[in-house]
C-alpha cells in the first residue's frame, strides 16, 4: 500500500504529468467553477443586492437603502423566531449527539444483529422531511389531549422528537466510524493499566472520536437552525399569540414573509441576516471543537 | 453567383424583418390561467380563437396553489411574459398593480353589467375585471330538515337558525344526523371560516362606516355576531371542538353528501359534487345568519376572486390582442358558452344562463329585494398572515386554551399589523 501511494505521489510531481495539468487545468476546473457561479455565487450576490431593494420581480427593483434591515429588526415575529430557533437548535444538538453516541457505542460492542440495528436506526434519515413530518404530526396529535398547533410546548417537543428520530441514525453512522478508528493498542493499554469503563470512555475514546464530534455537532447545529419542512408540516408556526407564531422558526418566518405583498425585500434582508448568523455560529462551533481534537 | 447569394441573403433578411414586424402588429396573447379545473376549456377556446382569427393564444395553467410563484417567475421573462393574468383581491393589486393596465373605457368594460366585482388601484383606475362571481352561504339539505320537522321557511334569522340547529343536535342520536358538518380548521377547510365567515363582521362594519376601499384599521364592531355563528357551528356538530385542526374540507363535504348533517357552510362551486350525491331538488343555500339587526333581508354572500388584469409592460400590440381576445370571450357564442359551463353566471351582457340551483337561489333572493352581502374580505391586507392568525385563534378558543380576546386581537390588531407591513 505504502509503496503504491508513494509512487502515485511521485507521478503527480513528475513533469510529464504536471505540465499538461498546469496547461489544461482550466478545462477541468472551469465547468465546475461555472456551475458554482451560476448556482451559488451569482444568486448570493443578487440576494444581497435585492436585500437593499423593494421588488416584486427581480428585474424591476427600486433602491430603499437599509430600510429592509430596519424593518426586519423591528419585526417581533422575526425576533421571536430567532429565540425559538436557537432553543430548538441547542436542545436538538445535545439530544441528537448524546443519543447518537450512545447508540453507536452500544452497536460497536459485539452484540447480535448489530448490523440490523444500524440499518433500522439509519432508515428514518432516508425519508423526506414533509412526509415524515406529516406522519409524525398525525401520530403525535392523536395521543395528545390537544393538538400541537394549540399548545406551543407540544409543538416544541414534537419538533425535537422528529428531529432526533430523523438525525440520530445519521450521526450514529459517523460516530460508529469514529469509534472503530480508535486505536486498539490504546484501548488494550488502558485495559492492562486497569482503567475503568468510564475512564476509558472519558480519556481514551472521547478524545479519539473528537473529529466525529466536530462534524456531528456542526451538522446538527446547522440542521437545527435551517430547519424548514418539518416546522412547516408539524405546526406551521401555530399557535399564534398576539400575532406572533409561537413555534415559527427562522426559515419559515422568512418564507412566510416573502409571500406577503411588498415584503419581499424585507424577507431577503432577513435571509441575509440568517446566512450571517448560521455561518458565524458554525465557524465558532468548528473552532471550539477542533481545538479539542487530538492527533493520532 | 456571389451577387445572387447576396441578393438571396438580403431578401431573406428583409423577409425576416417583415415577418417580425407583422408579428408585432397583430400581437399575441399569453394567458396565465388560475383555475386548473378550467385548463382544458381554456385550451380549447384558445385554439378556436386562433382558428378563427389567426391570432396566437397561449394558455398556461399554474398548478393548484402555486399561482403567485408561477406568475412571479413568468413575469421575469421580458419578451414572453403573460399578457393576461389574474389578480384576486386588494392585496393582489398592491403586489401586481405596477403590472396592471388601467382598463377604464375599453370594450371589455363596456360589455359588463356591473362594476361591483372589479378591482381598482389607489388612483381609482380599474385594473382588474371581475369576470365571474360566486356565492356562498349555508348549504342546506331540505329532505333532512323536513325529517327533523322543519322547513326552510322556519329559518329567517340567527335566532330561528339556532333554535332549529340546537334541536337537531339534541336529537342527533335519534335522527341519525347532526345539525352542522365539522367546522374543520385543517388548511383545506379553514378558509371557510377565516376567509368566508369573517366576511360577515367585515361586511356589516364596512356598511355602517361607508368604507369603499381598503381600510388601514378595522374595529371589529360585529365580532359578537361572528362569535354567535362560530359557537353554533362547533356546538351543534358531531366534531370534537378540541381537535378541529384534524378535520379536512373533504371530510365536511362528505358528511354533508352522505346525509350526516343538515347544514354545510360553503359555496356555489361545490354544486357539481353535491348534486351528484344529493337530489338537486333537496339542495338549497341559506344566507349566513349571525345575529345582526335586519339580517332577515340578507341574501347570499356574492363576489369573486377571479379578476383579469392585462400586463401593462407588454407591447401595445400584445395588449390590444389581449383585449380583443377577452372581448371575444365574453361576447361570442363559443366564449360565453364556455364561461357559463366553467364559471357559472358572468357579469357580461351576453352571458348565458347556468344550471346551478345555488345561483337560482341567489337570483331569487335578489329578485325579492334582499341585499347582497358583498365580499368585504377582498380588502384583507396580507391575506395569508391575517387568516393564519384567525385560524390559530379559532383553534385555541374552540379547544378552550385561549379566550375570545385572542380572536379579537387577531381580527383587529392583526389587521392593522398586516396593513402596516404591506404599505
Amino acid at each position: 500500500m505504502k509503496r503504491k501511494g508513494r509512487a502515485a505521489a511521485g507521478a503527480v510531481t513528475s513533469p510529464l504529468i504536471r505540465k499538461p495539468i498546469q496547461r489544461w487545468f482550466a478545462v477541468f476546473l472551469l465547468p465546475t467553477f461555472l456551475c458554482f457561479c451560476i448556482g451559488f455565487l451569482w444568486p448570493f450576490i443578487q440576494g444581497i443586492f435585492l436585500s437593499f431593494h423593494k421588488f416584486t420581480t427581480v428585474s424591476n427593483t427600486s433602491f430603499v437603502g437599509i430600510n429592509n434591515y430596519l424593518k426586519a429588526f423591528k419585526d417581533e415575529g422575526f425576533m421571536h423566531a430567532f429565540g425559538f430557533t436557537a432553543l430548538v437548535a441547542v436542545t436538538s444538538l445535545i439530544l441528537i449527539n448524546v443519543l447518537a453516541f450512545a447508540v453507536a457505542f452500544a452497536l460497536t460492542k459485539q452484540i447480535r444483529g448489530s448490523n440490523l440495528f444500524r440499518g433500522v436506526f439509519f432508515v428514518p434519515n432516508l425519508i423526506g422531511g414533509i412526509v415524515l413530518g406529516y406522519i409524525w404530526k398525525t401520530l403525535i396529535n392523536s395521543v395528545l389531549p390537544v393538538s400541537m398547533s394549540i399548545q406551543a410546548e407540544y409543538g416544541f417537543w414534537g419538533l425535537i422528537v422528529v428531529l432526533c428520530w430523523q438525525q440520530v441514525g445519521y450521526m450514529m453512522i459517523i460516530y460508529i466510524a469514529g469509534l472503530q478508528a480508535v486505536p486498539e493498542d490504546m484501548l488494550e493499554a488502558a485495559r492492562i493499566d486497569g482503567a475503568s469503563g468510564w475512564k476509558t470512555l472519558w480519556h481514551i475514546i472521547l478524545p479519539n472520536v473528537m473529529p466525529s464530534i466536530t462534524i456531528c455537532t456542526f451538522l446538527s447545529l446547522t440542521n437545527g437552525f435551517k430547519l424548514y419542512d418539518q416546522n412547516l408540516v408539524l405546526t406551521n408556526g401555530a399557535p399564534m399569540r398576539r400575532g406572533i407564531g409561537m413555534t415559527e422558526m427562522l426559515a419559515l418566518n422568512i418564507a412566510n414573509n416573502f409571500t406577503t405583498a411588498n415584503q419581499r425585500g424585507v424577507a431577503q434582508a432577513k435571509a441575509v441576516l440568517f446566512f450571517i448568523l448560521v455561518t458565524a455560529l458554525a465557524l465558532i462551533q468548528l473552532r471550539l471543537t477542533r481545538s479539542k481534537e487530538v492527533q493520532q | 453567383m456571389r451577387k445572387f447569394v447576396a441578393l438571396l441573403l438580403a431578401l431573406a433578411m428583409t423577409l425576416t424583418i417583415v415577418s417580425i414586424a407583422s408579428a408585432d402588429e397583430t400581437g399575441k396573447v399569453y394567458y396565465l390561467n388560475f383555475k386548473p379545473e378550467a385548463d382544458q376549456a381554456w385550451q380549447d377556446l384558445a385554439a378556436e380563437y386562433t382558428k378563427q382569427t389567426g391570432v396566437e393564444v397561449k394558455v398556461l395553467t399554474a398548478a393548484s396553489g402555486t399561482y403567485s410563484d408561477t406568475l412571479t417567475s413568468e413575469m421575469e421573462k421580458k419578451d414572453a411574459a403573460p399578457t393576461l393574468f389574474q389578480i384576486g383581491n386588494a392585496e393582489g393589486v398592491a403586489t401586481w398593480g405596477d403590472y396592471a393596465l388601467a382598463l377604464d373605457g375599453t370594450d371589455l368594460i363596456n360589455e359588463m353589467t356591473t362594476a361591483d366585482f372589479n378591482l381598482k388601484n389607489a388612483n381609482g383606475e380599474t385594473v382588474a375585471v371581475g369576470y365571474c362571481y360566486e356565492a356562498y352561504g349555508i348549504i342546506t339539505n331540505k329532505a333532512l330538515l323536513e325529517k327533523a320537522g322543519y322547513t326552510v321557511a322556519d329559518i329567517t334569522n340567527f335566532e330561528s337558525l339556532k333554535k332549529v340547529a340546537d334541536d337537531i343536535h339534541a336529537r342527533a342520536a335519534e335522527l341519525g344526523f347532526d345539525a352542522f358538518t365539522s367546522a374543520g380548521l385543517d388548511g383545506s377547510s379553514s378558509w371557510r371560516f377565516s376567509g368566508h365567515l369573517t366576511n360577515m363582521p367585515l361586511f356589516y362594519e364596512f356598511r355602517d362606516d361607508g368604507i369603499t376601499e381598503q381600510p388601514a384599521t378595522v374595529k371589529g364592531t360585529y365580532l359578537n355576531a361572528y362569535k354567535n355563528i362560530w359557537d353554533l357551528y362547533i356546538t351543534d356538530s358531531a366534531a370534537d371542538p378540541a381537535k378541529l385542526s384534524t378535520y379536512t374540507g373533504d371530510a365536511a363535504q362528505e358528511e354533508f353528501a352522505t346525509g350526516k348533517a343538515v347544514f354545510f357552510q360553503n359555496g356555489t362551486w361545490t354544486y357539481a359534487d353535491l348534486s351528484a350525491a344529493i337530489d338537486p331538488a333537496n339542495l338549497t343555500m341559506l344566507p349566513i345568519y349571525c345575529g345582526v339587526e335586519g339580517e332577515e333581508n340578507a341574501a347570499l354572500c356574492a363576489g369573486t376572486e377571479n379578476c383579469w388584469a392585462v400586463n401593462s409592460k407588454a407591447s401595445e400590440a400584445d395588449q390590444k390582442a389581449t383585449l380583443d381576445f377577452l372581448k371575444w370571450v365574453v361576447t361570442s357564442d363559443e366564449g360565453t358558452k364556455m364561461m357559463a359551463e366553467q364559471f357559472g353566471p358572468i357579469p357580461f351582457k351576453n352571458a348565458k344562463e347556468p344550471e346551478n340551483v345555488f345561483f337560482k337561489d341567489a337570483n331569487e333572493m335578489l329578485a325579492a329585494g334582499k341585499y347582497v352581502v358583498t365580499w368585504a374580505f377582498n380588502y384583507t391586507p396580507d391575506v395569508d398572515n391575517w387568516r393564519a392568525g384567525i385560524v390559530s385563534a379559532l383553534e385555541q378558543y374552540s379547544a378552550g386554551s385561549a379566550d375570545w380576546s385572542e380572536l379579537e386581537y387577531a381580527f383587529v390588531d392583526g389587521w392593522a399589523k398586516c396593513y402596516e407591513a404591506t404599505h
